[in-house]
């Protein structure tokens, strides 16, 4: 623009005022993100217990990584969980927030609607945990005066993975539905207006009206469960531990367990690595598969 | 569950500890000696010993943390990294060797208080467990521990058994012996039918016979099957301690096993997803529940069960009796203990190895063997463990005591890349208490930790 227009003013230089507000968020991506993530990657070509000096060892940790079962095991549970829990999470969450939006406005009931955001993961889990104790949880004294038999919620290889993925959709579902409703806040009402006189039903606007329009919101919604979903840890940490077996073995509790319950950093960073890259492919399929980028609303 | 509480007790007691903790920071300075433990129940007596320390020692005071089993573990590992580890803990047999191979501990043979301490003192075995492969001292003994048969006198007086019968069971993987019929005999199902019983439902049972501490991957089965397959003659390992061999795959060991999970597939002892899973409530709860009528548990958990109450807060009585004699003709228990270790990060190592010398004294263990919690590692601890036991809770201790006076115990298998086999050995021993695996997958386990070694080697 300058060079076009040499007789105009220059505008005033704000690179450093820019540089400013940026460095608070800059140094903080640099020291807690990028610096580990590249130190990681670092480690995961080497042999590292901890306390000793690490060891280069190449590509062993990535050779063992594809020959151990037991990492594509939690690879399988870990996709299993995200599965669940997206789907039930997402599918719930749209419901709450097109109701939140069409049938009342009221703003004590999106409070209540955000509260279990508010508990923390582990006292979530803990809480669960209580609840649904074979034994003496409340949850299977309720399920026996219905008459049905007590179930081992977190103890039994088919239900763990469902039932930590509830877990969490009870903890989450509040917030996704806020971030859902704030998208639906963008759709214009003369839309619906203009629904109405063409005498759409409320699931015809549903399906015609909102979902489209939604649609960009949905896909950033749904990148951002996704990550955080692959990332489940602290409710498998509290609840079940991984088992029975290698049920609920989800791939970062096997990380953790390798790196600091058995000492072996460098394979544990391998296996980060390997998330890693599964995380990034399934975003980059995410944002093309939904044109997250670009909206309807012209 | 049993973790849970763990979890909330060392909670609470770190509130609790916060208060004395800042005034020591405000007096202590220097000369505050930081000690971790994980079981609350020796607090008490530890706090007393640390009391006495401090007068013997103007200028330096003992600062106690405790927290609980599984976050002692993963705060000390954190501490190694961060540099906030404690001057001295108590360590088990189960994860020296590692701290030894990742260089944190510090041989007690090159501090001068510690470099006195003489095996002879201890309980017969106990000190010699706690060196390293390199000969060098890593732990002075503190206690030792072995395993009894904790019975609900109630439940076996209803069965109509004698008490007294309780004191000689036997056991064989065959047919179970006169252990298994009392087992059964103490199984009551929800239409009040005995599980020796014509007519028995095993699906539905109100009080089990025999209760369960899990599968016992995580501890070679010490409060599960060890005292089976040690009355078997089995051991786990070529030699002990620094075995590098494996013998899961022996037939003595996979049939005692078969035997053992046996129990809970004949309805006599509560299934894996009925103890919770990876969360067992303990073999305290399920007595005191009424879960189960009797459990083989440690020494360390006497005064657990002595303070056992009812839903309206009575006490509740509680029997213990010896590990039933086995295929071997003798009784077995696995003979464990722990000890005080110095870590390498200390700061002040002299002084770190003079409240060590004073733990693993007569005076400091004499008290703790009065406060009735665990048998300290000394004979003259020990009896006085005995003794309050006798008196103040009417209780007669003996079977844990005989094992070592008889000498039927063996030793905790001590082997180095201990992390290694507890990961590999908890989710395949979970898969035949399960039931989804059979005892004979054993053996390709055993394959798995004999290449840890050699790959290790």
């Amino acid at each position: 623009m300058a060079t076009v227009t040499p007789v105009r003013k220059r505008p005033p230089d704000d690179t450093k005022l820019a540089l400013l507000f940026i460095a608070p968020a800059l140094i903080g991506f640099v020291v807690f993100m990028l610096w580990p993530t590249l130190r990681g990657i670092w480690l995961s070509f080497t042999r590292f217990n901890l306390l000793t000096a690490p060891e280069w060892i190449g590509f062993d940790n990535y050779v063992r990584m594809v020959q151990d079962p037991v990492f594509w095991n939690a690879l399988k549970v870990t996709v299993y969980y995200v599965v669940v829990n997206i789907a039930l999470q997402t599918a719930l969450a749209l419901a709450i927030a097109v109701m939140m939006q069409r049938l009342t406005k009221r703003t004590w009931l999106r409070g209540i609607v955000l509260t279990p955001y508010l508990v923390s993961n582990v006292v979530a889990a803990m809480i669960f945990l209580w609840i649904l104790d074979y034994q003496l949880g409340i949850g299977n004294k309720v399920i026996e005066l219905i008459g049905l038999d007590r179930v081992a919620f977190l103890a039994d290889s088919a239900w763990v993975i469902p039932t930590i993925a509830v877990i969490n959709v009870w903890r989450h579902v509040g917030y996704t539905a806020l971030l859902i409703f704030a998208g639906l806040q963008t759709i214009p009402e003369s839309m619906y207006e203009a629904g109405r006189v063409d005498g759409a039903s409320e699931l015809t606007m549903f399906r015609r009206i909102t979902l489209p329009l939604l649609r960009p919101i949905l896909a950033l919604v749904l990148i951002i469960t996704v990550v955080g979903s692959f990332q489940v840890f602290d409710t498998v940490a509290i609840t079940t531990r991984g088992g029975p077996v290698d049920s609920s073995r989800v791939l970062q509790y096997y990380i953790y367990d390798m790196a600091f319950g058995r000492f072996q950093f460098g394979y544990a960073s391998a296996m980060s690595v390997g998330l890693l890259a599964v995380l990034v492919v399934i975003t980059f399929l995410q944002y093309r598969l939904t044109r997250a980028s670009s909206s309807d609303l012209a | 569950m049993r973790r849970l509480l763990a979890v909330l007790t060392s909670a609470a007691l770190l509130a609790g500890c916060g208060w004395s903790g800042e005034d020591a920071t405000a007096t202590g300075g220097g000369g505050t000696i930081e000690y971790w433990l994980w079981d609350s129940g020796q607090q008490p007596g530890y706090q007393k010993c640390a009391d006495e320390f401090a007068k013997r020692n103007p200028g330096l005071r003992v600062r106690i943390s405790q927290y609980g089993w599984d976050v002692y573990w993963s705060k000390l590992t954190a501490g190694f990294i961060a540099d906030t580890a404690p001057d001295v803990f108590t360590d088990h047999l189960a994860k020296f060797a590692q701290f030894v191979d990742l260089g944190v501990l510090r041989p007690l043979d090159e501090l001068g208080p510690t470099s006195d301490l003489n095996d002879a003192d201890y309980q017969e075995g106990l000190a010699e467990l706690w060196k390293g492969q390199d000969g060098k001292r890593y732990g002075a003994p503190k206690d030792w521990d072995t395993i009894a048969l904790f019975y609900d006198p109630v439940a076996v007086e209803e069965a109509g058994i004698d008490p007294a019968t309780l004191q000689s069971l036997t056991w064989n993987p065959r047919d179970g012996g006169t252990f298994e019929k009392t087992v059964a005999r103490l199984t009551v199902d929800n239409n009040g039918i005995r599980g020796d019983e014509p007519g028995f439902d095993k699906d539905n049972v109100r009080q089990y016979g025999f209760g369960s501490d899990g599968a016992g991957g995580a501890g070679w089965g010490q409060t599960q099957w060890s005292a089976f397959t040690g009355s078997a003659g089995w051991q786990a390992t070529d030699r002990n301690p620094w075995g590098s061999r494996f013998n899961l795959d022996q037939p003595v060991f996979q049939q005692t096993l078969d035997w053992y999970f046996g129990l809970a597939r004949k309805g006599y002892m509560p299934s894996f997803a009925e103890i919770g899973g990876n969360n067992p409530v303990g073999p305290d709860k399920e007595i005191q529940s009424g879960l189960a009528a009797m459990a083989l548990d440690g020494s360390w958990k006497i005064s657990t069960y002595t303070n056992l109450t009812d839903a309206a807060g009575t006490k509740l009585k509680v029997g213990i009796a010896p590990t039933p004699i086995g295929p071997s003709g003798k009784r077995a228990s696995m003979f464990n203990g722990l000890a005080d270790s110095v870590t390498t990060l200390s700061k002040q190592p002299e002084n770190a190895a003079k409240w060590v010398k004073f733990l693993s004294g007569a005076e400091c263990q004499n008290i703790i063997g009065e406060s009735g919690v665990v048998f300290p590692a000394r004979p003259s601890g020990t009896e006085r463990a005995v003794a309050y036991n006798r008196e103040e809770r009417g209780l007669d201790v003996t079977p844990f005591t005989d094992q070592v006076k008889q000498k039927t115990t063996f030793l905790f298998p001590v082997t180095t890349n201990a992390a290694d086999i507890t990961a590999l050995m908890v989710p395949r021993m979970d898969a035949v208490y399960i039931g989804d695996a059979p005892v004979s997958s054993m053996t390709s386990l055993n394959d798995q930790l004999n290449t840890l070694f050699e790959v290790a080697r």
